[in-house]
C-alpha cells in the first residue's frame, strides 16, 4: 500500500506539471474539466439572483467543459493519446484512495456522455431562458454533469459509488425542480427509493468482489480467484443495481415517472445518456471485473433484454404524453443493448471471438446511437412544450405548419429511432440481428433455442417502434391543430435548433459511414472479448461487412444516394409532368363541410389495435362499458382500465407492506424515558443471556 | 499472600454488590444517598486493596477520586439539592421490593454465568472482579429502571458508574487518564443533571419523571 501512495504522487505530479516532464496525461484533463463543473456547481447559487447572466454562464461552462471532456476522450479511444497510467488523489478511503484512469471503454462512454452533455447545453443556452425557477436547476446541472463522468473515470470501487450517488442526487434534484406538481413529486420520491435500492445492490457487488481483504481498485479487482459461485451472485446484483438505473423491467418503473418529470434538456441526459451510465457499470462489472461468464449468464441477460424492448414499446405506443413515450422507448432501446450484451456474453463463453466482436460492438454502437436520438427527441419534445406548453399530443396537431424546422428534426428523429435505413438506428440493430444469425453456432440447446425467440421480440419491438413513432409524429405534427396552444405555436429559438440540427447531423453520420463508428469501438471490443470486428473498409462504397462479405453486407451510403436520387426524381417528375397550378377548395367532408379537428384520427384509436391485441396480456387492460338505464337519455360510455402489472404485482405489496411496519413501529417514538431505559436493559440482558448460552 | 489477597478482593466486590442490593430497596431519600455514599467508600476500599495487591500507585489516585468525589462531594450536594427540592421527607413507592430483589438476584447470577465462561482462562483475581463489577452495573440499571423520581434515577445512574470504575481497577493496565477522565465525567454529567433537575422542578413543581412524560404526550 505504501508504495501505491508513493506511485500517487508522482502521478500526480506527472500531470500537474506537464511542461516539465513532458508528460500528458488524458484523466488529468479529464479530471480538471469535472472540477470546473463541480465549481460551476458550486458557483451557481451564487449567481442565482440574476439568471439572465447565470443561465448562460453556467450552460456556456458546462458545455465547454463537457467539450473539452468529448475531444479528449475521442482522442482517446481512437489512439491519439497515451492513455496509460493511472491517477490516484489522496481523498475517499485512507487505504484505497480515489483512483482514476481512461480505458478503451471508459474513453468510449465518456464520449457517449460528453456528446450528449455538450449537446444538451447548447441546447439549454436557448431552452433554459424559458425556466420558471432556474435555481432550481442551475446549481444541479454541472454536479450531475460531473457526477456521470466521475463514474466514469473511476477506477475504484469507492469512486464509482460516490460518483454512482453524485448522479442519481444530483439528477433527483432535477427532477424536483418542478416539485409544485404533485406527480413530480411522487416522481421523485418513487425515483429516490429506487436510486437507493440501486446503489445498495452495487455497494454488495462491489463489496463481494473486493473480497474479505477489500481490494477496492478496479486494476486488481480484475483478475482475482473467486469461489464458484460468487461471480453468478455478483452478476443478479449488478442487473438489479445497474439495470435499476438503466430501466430494465421490472425495474424500470421509475423511470417514466422520473425522465419526463425533470426540465427537458435534463430529461435528455437521464434518458439518453444517464442509462448510458448504468450500461457502463453492467459492463464494467460482468465484463471487466467479476471474471470468467458462465454461459446461463447470457440466457438471464438476453432473456431480460427481450422483456424490457418488448413492453417498453407497447407502454410507448399506448401513451400519449409526448415525453413519457419518450421515456418508455428508453426503455425499450435500453431492452436492445442488453440483447446484444447477453449475445456477447454467450459468444464469449464459447469462444467465438468473432460473433461476441460484432455483438459486443453492436450493442455499444446501439448505446451511441440512442443517445444521439433520443437527445434529438427529447429537444424536439422540449421545443413543443416551450411553443404550446403542451405534452399530451391528443392536444397537438398540425404543428409541421407552425414550427416547420423542429418538425424536420424530429422527423429525422423518428425515421432514426424507428431503425428505418439510412440513418443509424437501423445500423445498429441490423448488426444485433446479424449476431442473432450466428446463434445455430452455439454449443447449448437452450441458447439454440432461446436466440431465435429473443430476435423475433427484436423484430417486434422494432416494428412497434416504428408505429410507436409513426403515430407520435403523426398525431402532433401532422393533421390540423387540436387545441388553440398548438394553432398558435411559435417557433423555437436558433441555439435549440442548432442543438437538434447537430444531433441529427451525427444521426446521419453514423447512419452513412458506420464503419468509423466501428473501427474506434475496436479496441473496446478488444477489452472486453479479446477480440475485434475486422476492420471496415471506407471503400468501395462505404459499405460495412460484419462478418464476411459473403454473408452480409450493408452500406448505408448506398441507400443514401438511392434515396436522394429517387426522391430528387420523383420530385423532378412532379414538377416537370403535373400541373402547377395550386388550387384549395373546401373538401367534401361527407357533407360535413367545416368538420371539428376532434374529428381527426387520434392516437388512441390508432394505438387502438395494439391495445386489444396486446392489452389484456401486457396490460390485463379491458374496457368498461357503461350502458344508460332505458329512458335516461344520457350516453354509454366505455373507460379503458390498464393496469401497471409490474407495479401492482411487485412494488405495491412490499410497500405497503414496509408503510404498515413503520406505522407500528412509529409508537417507538412516543414512549417514557424509562420505557427507553427498560428497551436498554433488555436488549443488554438479552445479549448477555445469549452470550451465557453460547459461549 | 494469594490466597488472602484473593479473598479480601473478593470480599470487597461482592461487598459492592450488596450494597447495591441495600439501594434498590431504599424508599427515603436520605437513606438512599446514605447508602450511596457507603456504596463509594466500598469502591474507594475496593480500588485501594487493588492498587495494593497489584503494586499499582496510580489506582490510590483512582482510590482518592472516588472517596472525595462520590463518597462525600456527590452525597454532600445531593443532599443540599434534595432538601431544596423539599423531596427529602417523601416517601417514594418502590412497587414490588420483593420482585425487584428477585430480578436482581437473577441478574448477578447471569452475569457470573457471563464472566465465568467468556474469561474462563483468566487472572481469577480479574475474573471475579470483573464479574462482581458486571452486577454491580446490571444493578444499578435496574434501579434506573425501576424508579420514577429523577434524584434515585441519578444515583442509579452513579452505582453503574462506580461498578465501571471497579471493573476498571481490576483489569491490569488501563491507564490513570482512563480512570481520571471517567470520575470527570461522571461530576460533569452530575452537574448537568442537578442543572436539568431544577429546571424540571421550576416547570413542572416535581422531579417525578412522570411529568416529563405528561408533557410530551400532552403535545403529541
Amino acid at each position: 500500500m505504501g508504495d501505491r501512495g508513493i506511485g500517487a504522487e508522482t502521478a500526480c505530479a506527472g500531470g500537474a506539471d506537464t511542461a516539465d516532464e513532458g508528460v500528458f496525461m488524458p484523466v488529468v484533463v479529464a479530471l480538471g474539466s469535472v472540477a470546473v463543473l463541480i465549481l460551476v456547481a458550486i458557483a451557481a447559487p451564487l449567481a442565482s439572483r440574476r439568471p439572465a447572466i447565470a443561465t448562460p454562464v453556467v450552460y456556456g461552462t458546462s458545455g465547454l467543459a463537457a467539450l473539452v471532456l468529448f475531444v479528449t476522450a475521442l482522442a482517446a479511444l481512437l489512439g491519439h493519446l497515451d492513455v496509460a497510467g493511472e491517477v490516484v488523489l489522496p481523498l475517499g478511503l485512507p487505504w484505497v484512495g480515489a483512483h482514476f484512469r481512461i480505458d478503451p471503454l471508459s474513453a468510449f462512454f465518456l464520449v457517449v456522455v460528453d456528446l450528449g452533455a455538450a449537446t444538451a447545453s447548447l441546447y439549454a443556452l436557448g431552452y433554459g431562458a424559458h425556466e420558471d425557477h432556474p435555481e432550481r436547476v442551475l446549481p444541479f446541472y454541472p454536479a450531475f454533469l460531473a457526477g456521470m463522468n466521475l463514474v466514469i473515470l473511476s477506477a475504484d470501487a469507492f469512486s464509482f459509488l460516490v460518483g454512482w450517488e453524485f448522479m442519481s442526487l444530483a439528477s433527483w434534484a432535477l427532477v424536483m425542480a418542478h416539485h409544485h406538481e404533485e406527480e413530480n413529486r411522487r416522481a421523485g420520491y418513487v425515483y429516490l427509493v429506487m436510486a437507493s435500492f440501486g446503489t445498495l445492490m452495487l455497494l454488495l457487488a462491489f463489496g463481494l468482489m473486493a473480497g474479505p481483504d477489500g481490494v477496492y481498485a478496479f486494476a486488481e479487482m480484475g483478475n482475482r480467484v473467486r469461489e464458484p459461485w460468487l461471480p453468478g451472485l455478483v452478476l443478479v446484483l449488478a442487473l438489479l443495481g445497474a439495470g435499476s438505473k438503466a430501466g430494465l423491467v421490472p425495474l424500470h418503473v421509475w423511470l417514466p415517472l422520473a425522465h419526463p418529470a425533470a426540465p427537458s434538456h435534463v430529461s435528455a441526459l437521464m434518458s439518453g445518456v444517464m442509462t448510458k451510465v448504468a450500461v457502463y457499470g453492467f459492463v464494467r462489472i460482468v465484463f471487466d471485473l467479476v471474471g470468467e461468464p458462465v454461459w446461463w449468464w447470457s440466457a438471464v441477460v438476453m432473456g431480460l433484454g427481450a422483456l424490457t424492448a418488448v413492453l417498453g414499446v407497447l407502454h410507448a405506443i399506448l401513451e400519449r404524453d409526448f415525453k413519457r413515450l419518450l421515456a418508455y422507448s428508453t426503455v425499450e432501446n435500453i431492452g436492445i443493448v442488453f440483447i446484444g450484451l447477453g449475445l456477447a456474453l454467450a459468444f464469449r463463453t464459447n469462444e467465438m471471438a468473432g460473433p461476441a466482436a460484432l455483438a459486443v460492438t453492436a450493442a455499444l454502437f446501439h448505446a451511441l446511437n440512442h443517445s444521439l436520438f433520443k437527445g434529438l427527441m427529447f429537444f424536439g419534445a422540449g421545443a413543443v412544450l416551450t411553443a404550446t406548453g403542451e405534452r399530451d399530443i391528443e392536444k397537438l396537431g398540425g404543428l409541421i405548419h407552425r414550427l416547420p424546422v423542429t418538425a424536420f428534426f424530429v422527423l429525422g428523429g423518428a425515421v432514426a429511432i424507428s431503425a428505418l435505413p439510412p440513418l443509424n438506428g437501423f445500423v445498429s440493430e441490423w448488426m444485433i440481428f446479424q449476431a442473432i444469425l450466428l446463434s445455430p453456432d452455439l454449443p447449448q440447446w437452450a441458447l439454440k433455442f432461446m436466440v431465435p425467440a429473443v430476435g423475433a421480440a427484436l423484430a417486434f419491438s422494432a416494428a412497434l417502434a416504428g408505429a410507436c413513432f409513426v403515430r407520435a409524429y403523426g398525431v402532433a405534427f401532422l393533421g390540423r391543430p387540436r387545441s388553440a396552444a398548438a394553432a398558435e405555436a411559435r417557433e423555437v429559438d436558433i441555439l435549440s435548433r442548432t442543438a437538434m440540427a447537430l444531433l441529427l447531423g451525427l444521426c446521419l453520420l453514423a447512419g452513412i459511414v458506420p464503419g468509423l463508428v466501428i473501427d474506434a469501438a475496436s479496441s473496446v471490443a478488444i477489452q472486453l472479448v479479446g477480440h475485434d470486428m475486422p476492420p471496415q473498409p471506407l471503400f468501395p462504397s462505404l459499405s460495412i461487412v460484419p462478418v464476411s462479405e459473403g454473408r452480409s453486407s450493408y452500406s448505408g451510403m448506398l441507400v443514401f444516394i438511392f434515396i436522394l436520387i429517387s426522391s430528387g426524381l420523383v420530385i423532378w417528375a412532379i414538377h416537370r409532368f403535373a400541373s402547377k397550378t395550386i388550387r384549395r377548395g373546401p373538401a367534401w367532408d361527407c357533407g360535413f363541410p367545416d368538420a371539428s379537428p376532434a374529428t381527426q384520427y387520434t392516437a388512441d384509436s390508432f394505438a387502438m389495435p395494439i391495445r386489444r391485441v396486446f392489452g389484456p396480456v401486457a396490460f390485463g387492460s379491458y374496457i368498461e362499458r357503461w350502458m344508460p338505464p332505458p329512458g335516461d337519455p344520457s350516453p354509454a360510455r366505455l373507460k379503458v382500465v390498464r393496469h401497471d402489472l409490474p407495479w401492482e404485482i411487485l412494488y405495491a405489496p412490499i410497500s405497503g407492506r414496509v408503510s404498515r411496519l413503520a406505522e407500528r413501529l412509529n409508537t417507538l417514538q412516543f414512549l417514557s424515558i424509562r420505557s427507553y431505559l427498560s428497551l436498554v436493559f433488555a436488549a443488554l440482558v438479552g445479549l448477555l443471556v445469549v452470550v451465557a448460552i453460547w459461549a | 499472600m494469594g490466597g488472602f489477597a484473593l479473598d479480601l478482593a473478593h470480599l470487597l466486590a461482592g461487598g459492592m454488590v450488596l450494597v447495591s442490593f441495600m439501594l434498590l430497596y431504599q424508599n427515603r431519600m436520605f437513606g438512599l444517598l446514605n447508602v450511596f455514599a457507603l456504596h463509594a467508600v466500598v469502591l474507594t476500599a475496593s480500588v485501594a486493596w487493588q492498587a495494593f495487591i497489584q503494586q499499582a500507585p496510580h489506582l490510590y489516585v483512582t482510590a482518592a477520586i472516588a472517596l472525595v468525589l462520590k463518597a462525600i462531594v456527590i452525597p454532600l450536594a445531593l443532599r443540599r439539592m434534595v432538601v431544596r427540592l423539599e423531596i427529602h421527607r417523601s416517601i417514594e413507592t418502590v412497587g414490588g421490593i420483593g420482585l425487584t430483589m428477585l430480578m436482581g438476584i437473577a441478574l448477578v447470577a447471569l452475569s457470573m454465568m457471563v464472566m465465568l465462561q467468556a474469561a474462563a482462562d483468566a487472572d481469577p483475581l480479574a475474573r471475579e472482579d470483573v464479574a462482581l463489577a458486571l452486577s454491580v452495573i446490571l444493578l444499578g440499571l435496574l434501579m434506573m429502571v425501576t424508579r420514577y423520581n429523577a434524584v434515585s434515577q441519578i444515583i442509579g445512574f452513579m452505582s453503574l458508574e462506580n461498578g465501571l470504575i471497579l471493573a476498571a481497577a481490576g483489569a491490569k493496565g488501563m491507564p490513570l487518564v482512563v480512570e481520571i477522565s471517567i470520575a470527570f465525567s461522571v461530576l460533569v454529567a452530575f452537574i448537568v443533571i442537578g442543572v436539568f433537575l431544577f429546571r424540571i422542578r421550576e416547570r413542572f413543581d416535581s422531579v417525578d419523571t412522570h411529568a416529563l412524560d405528561d408533557y410530551r404526550e400532552g403535545r403529541q
